[in-house]
């Protein structure tokens, strides 16, 4: 079996050594450049835009704005403005005007000179100043989920309950920052279109782009072999993959649209900030009596969309509690449409959920562990479901044998090495398990080699590689001798590579296909059998390294195809989710355990450990598995301590729209980790048994680093970013 | 540059000038204009007669960075105040007169010594904040050749009414060498730097000391804060409270806890007032020891 082995992704040597191609790195013959040019007011409208000095500058061949933009079919869009379509200003860093130029640098300088003149009106640039005009989302997660529950009477348990926590926590706009900026090159042959870019989802961009530029789907394709990290912001097509076609038809020409890293803070979504009303009241044996979640977050002004960040969902089925009620409120400010970002909901909704529930530990005298495991959910506590699979209690159990959790004296500050103070915490880890149907290819070729093929998307987790793993097994191969296609829309179709549904949507597919094929291919091997086979059945022969295996004899698996004379032979298989799913509550879990050293006098926090077990259903390849677990740690670890997108007020301009300056961490920053599988396979949602890893190791990450610096110096900190501001006092 | 913040109509290339030597005359540290970062960070010499400074060098930028880093450059660095380096802000430092938005907008970073209504930026390097407090110069070479010393503490202007102008540079001036004094107090030196991650970010604050101690009493101390002010920024009256008292905790701390006197903060960087007397705290205690 190689599924379920570690082995080195496919594409390793390639992005190493740089032969990984990206979108920005491809380069049709007779390519121009595009450069954005971005709004700097928040409100308003553009009055003029004089252009005289950039259009006579060199190399200069079109400069682009809503006087002269193609003019497109917004039915349908995700994100309403910024397409040049109108003069209308939602907000500072919308795209106004995009100059093409022979070379980058020529657009660049040209673009520094278009000048444009704007009738500003009054924005509303901040969240927290609006907080009275929040409305009902309009269309909360595609109207497939309610954005407010209630079970039971949360009120009145908690009017009468003896312990009753309620306090706001907030999280900051976040930014995706991927190495790899958007870019999209884009070029037009007639009415066929054909983009390499950058993104998450090949399928969504074909649509979208078909719908946008009224083409058939057909002829648009949509090309990503590799992208250069994403984590939500390249889910959907931002207006910038659009203008790059618009620029390219107006020119003639391939046209090159890369992003800039500041633009990347205006062109592609951010993770909205929330402010999040949290109150639990419990008894004094620590059994919750009441959850009551009440989530605000920001969102763009209608005109240019909705995004609601979903940070109650979580509070629904985590735990076991009678009385459960949640709401979602979005405020509409001037600023541009946020997204999903890595663990969209959950890892802003459970920094809130999982600091309330130690800070409930803390007025019960109880250990945070121990009340977690005292309102351990059999049963989804709202939908009343039962889970696909759960293996929360071994990930406790497991993560805090390792962590050491048991040595934990509970009163804060009163563990130290010297005079570093020392913090523990933890907290809880979950996220949904999604699958949506998605379709794939196998074939076999003649030299006995094998081609996988999807019109998926690896997004740096390790798609190639499993793929690959499924295939070999079922065709009994060696990894080398099976290679993988994705990244193109002219491949079968597969989602969006987002909420961490891949390997549950794809592998299935790719795993029938092959045995689809399997069967094909010992068909045809037992009727080219020569009479000395005997007459056994499909049944009677196995592939094994690359050989038909029969009791009669055996026959190169390559050769079956190459005597029917044809290139290949191939299965193809488009798979929908398992119906039965729908019946239950499809969860991943986990346990985070974090130790933070504090400076005593500077007060600058150190995670120095971390242990993390999680339950991520069957886990086909560790070393993937892993890498997402260390990449999920680390991004919660940011979002704990340092990440924030720092907008001025009075323009709604961010002022930090750099990564020198908008900080993630350094490797420095980072602890050994140590990290735990905890394999509760769910036969519900496949039958392959797994479940989403990427976004369930940031969950509760955030709350876990906050629960231990309470636990280190008594003082609670409900805002994010943690800094050192906060732990002076 | 990249940024539009500055658009020069000609750049003068100064990589072929001989002025990367490192070199030891009298006693004096002659660092060359562009001698770079890293190599003067690890220069033996330095380790050993000033290592405040090659402490600054290596808590400044990454490795990469310290790579092409030089001395001129570094002291030239301009300040990293988000609303200077976008173009879609006003700024008075980059466009005179069009107003400071930092005052009353996100003003974490800035300022809490040495700014004006005009421009509370601050200097970003923690070169010069070492240099200052081991008082070196500046040696300074005109178009026609000439050359004059300058010391570092009357190189950098404040902003007042004029914050697009940072030093005493005139136009076709250029830095050729820095200038560092030796002694005891060189020795005995550290370089303390508190930021928001462990590598690659610019101070909140930091703190330069050098101490001199013969027979108990303290001879020599010089204590410079970095990331509060326009320029590295001295403590005169909290070097004075401890020059000829004897090391002593009690004192130390007494002293320490003047190093936010005569600030001004904004809105979001009052921490700094406080985190400057912790971080001078823990620098004495360092040299102390
Ligand atoms: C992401 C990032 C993080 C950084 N972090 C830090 C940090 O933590 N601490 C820190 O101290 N620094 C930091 N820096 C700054 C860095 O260390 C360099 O000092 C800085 O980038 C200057 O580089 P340079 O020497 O190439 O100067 P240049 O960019 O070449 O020059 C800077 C300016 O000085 C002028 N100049 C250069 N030499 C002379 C001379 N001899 N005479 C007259 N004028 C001259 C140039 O014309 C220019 O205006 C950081 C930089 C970056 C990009
Ligand atoms: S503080 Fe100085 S540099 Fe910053 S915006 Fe104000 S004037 Fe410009």
């Amino acid at each position: 079996m190689i599924v379920g082995q570690s082995t080195d992704r496919l594409d390793g040597r390639l992005k190493v050594t740089g032969r990984a191609r990206y979108a920005a790195e491809v380069k049709p013959p007779n390519m121009v450049h595009a450069v954005l040019v971005q709004s700097t007011v928040a409100a308003g409208n553009v009055a003029g835009i004089d252009a005289t000095a950039a259009q006579t500058m060199p190399g200069v061949l079109r400069i682009i704005t809503s006087a002269n933009a193609e003019k497109l079919n917004l039915t349908g869009a995700k994100v309403l403005q910024s397409m040049l379509q109108n003069n209308d200003i939602f907000y500072n860093g919308q795209h106004v005007a995009i100059v093409v130029a022979v070379t980058l640098q020529q657009a660049q300088a040209a673009a520094s000179r278009v000048r444009v003149r704007y009738t500003p009106t009054h924005a509303a640039t901040m969240m927290d100043a609006a907080l009275n005009q929040a409305t009902l989302p309009t269309n909360f997660r595609d109207g497939k989920v309610e954005p407010d529950t209630r079970t039971g009477n949360p009120q009145a348990a908690m009017a009468t309950a003896p312990v009753r926590i309620e306090q706001t926590y907030t999280t900051p706009i976040e930014h995706h920052n991927p190495m790899e900026a958007h870019a999209t090159i884009a070029s037009w042959d007639r009415d066929r279109l054909t983009v390499w870019t950058a993104t998450q989802g090949i399928s969504g961009a074909q649509e979208s782009l078909a719908s946008l530029f009224g083409l058939a789907k057909a002829n648009v394709v949509v090309i990503c072999p590799f992208v250069g990290g994403g984590f939500g912001c390249k889910g959907q097509t931002w207006p910038p993959t659009a203008l790059a076609a618009m620029a390219a038809r107006s020119v003639n020409r391939p046209v090159k649209l890369e992003v800039t890293r500041q633009q990347m803070f205006t062109s592609n979504g951010y993770r909205p900030r929330t402010v999040q009303s949290l109150k639990l009241a419990a008894n004094q044996d620590g059994k919750l009596l009441a959850v009551q979640h009440d989530s605000l977050t920001q969102t763009s002004r209608p005109e240019v969309g909705e995004f609601a960040e979903p940070s109650g969902l979580a509070a629904r089925m985590l735990y076991a509690c009678p009385n459960i009620a949640t709401s979602h409120r979005v405020v509409g400010i001037n600023q541009g449409l946020p997204t999903f970002m890595r663990g969209p909901g959950e890892a802003s909704g459970m920094f809130a959920l999982e600091s309330a529930m130690d800070e409930l530990a803390v007025q019960l005298r109880m250990d945070p562990l121990a009340l977690r495991l005292a309102n351990y959910a059999s049963e989804d506590a709202t939908s009343g479901k039962p889970y696909a699979s759960k293996g929360l209690r071994e990930c406790y159990a497991k993560g805090a044998a390792a962590f050491g959790w048991q040595k934990r004296d509970a009163a804060p500050g009163s563990m130290r090495d010297g005079r570093v103070l020392i913090g523990l915490g933890m907290a809880t880890a979950t996220y949904p398990t999604v699958r949506m149907a998605a379709s794939a290819q196998v074939r076999m070729m003649p030299d006995g080699t094998v081609l996988v093929r999807s019109g998926t998307q690896d997004i740096g987790t390790g798609t190639y590689t499993i793929m690959a793993q499924i295939a070999a097994d079922e065709l009994g191969l060696p990894l080398g001798r099976v290679r993988v296609e994705l990244g193109d829309s002219r491949l079968p179709p597969a989602p969006i590579s987002g909420g961490s549904m891949t390997t549950a949507s794809v592998l299935p597919a790719v795993h029938a296909a092959a045995i689809q094929l399997r069967h094909r291919l010992l068909t045809l091997a037992l009727a080219q059998a020569p009479a000395a086979w005997g007459t056994p059945a499909v049944k009677d022969l196995r592939l094994q390294d690359g050989l038909i295996v029969g009791p009669g004899g055996q026959v190169s698996a390559g050769d079956v195809v190459a005597r029917q004379n044809v290139p290949f032979i191939d299965a193809t298989v488009d798979i929908a989710p398992n119906a039965a799913s729908k019946d239950f509550s499809c969860h991943a879990f986990g346990a985070q355990f974090a130790e933070v050293r504090i400076d005593p006098d500077l007060r600058t926090v150190k995670i120095s450990r971390w242990v993390g077990a999680y339950d991520c259903g069957r886990v086909i390849n560790p070393q993937t598995a892993r890498s997402q677990l260390i990449g999920g740690i680390v991004f919660g670890i940011g979002m704990a301590l340092m990440e924030e997108t720092r907008v001025d007020a009075a323009t709604g301009r961010t002022i930090n729209a750099n990564i020198s300056e908008y900080l993630v961490p350094v490797n420095a920053d980072i602890p050994v980790i140590e990290t735990i599988f905890v394999e509760a396979p769910d036969l519900v949602t496949t039958e392959l048994g797994v479940k989403g890893i990427g976004e369930l190791p940031m969950v509760g990450v955030a709350a876990a680093i906050a629960n231990a610096i309470y636990h280190a110096t008594g003082t609670r900190v409900r805002d994010l970013p943690i800094r050192l501001d906060n732990l002076l006092a | 540059m990249k940024n539009d913040v500055v658009a020069p109509t000609r750049l003068t290339d100064m990589e072929h000038l001989d002025l990367r030597r490192i070199s030891i005359v009298d006693g004096d540290l002659h660092l060359g204009a562009l001698a770079t970062m890293a190599e003067v960070a690890a220069h033996p010499e330095i380790i050993r007669e000033w290592p405040v400074i090659s402490q600054a060098l290596l808590l400044s930028a990454s490795p990469q960075v310290r790579n092409m880093g030089t001395m001129g450059g570094n002291l030239l660095q301009r300040t990293r105040c988000g609303y200077f380096r976008d173009v879609g802000f006003n700024c008075n430092k980059r466009l005179p007169g069009s107003g400071c938005p930092a005052l009353l907008g996100d003003n974490r970073d800035l300022a809490i010594f040495g700014g004006s209504p005009q421009c509370i930026a601050t200097h970003p390097s923690d070169l010069p904040v070492a240099l200052m407090a081991l008082d070196a110069l500046l040696v300074l070479v005109a178009l026609d050749g000439g050359t004059r010393r300058v010391p570092l503490a009357q190189f950098y202007r404040l902003p007042g009414t004029a914050p697009d102008i940072e030093t005493v540079l005139q136009p076709g001036e250029m830095i050729s060498k820095v200038v560092v004094p030796s002694g005891p107090h060189a020795r005995n030196s550290v370089y303390v730097k508190v930021r928001d991650r462990t590598s690659f970010a610019f101070a909140l604050v930091a703190s330069a000391v050098c101490l001199a101690v013969t027979d108990g009493v303290i001879r020599d101390v010089r204590i410079v804060l970095g990331g509060v002010g326009p320029m590295p920024w001295r403590l005169p009256e909290v070097e004075a409270s401890l020059r000829g008292r004897r090391v002593d905790p009690e004192v130390v701390a007494t002293a320490a806890a003047k190093a936010g006197d005569g600030a001004t903060a904004t809105r979001f960087n009052k921490f700094k007032i406080e985190l400057a007397r912790r971080t001078v705290l823990r620098a004495l205690q360092t040299v102390a020891s």
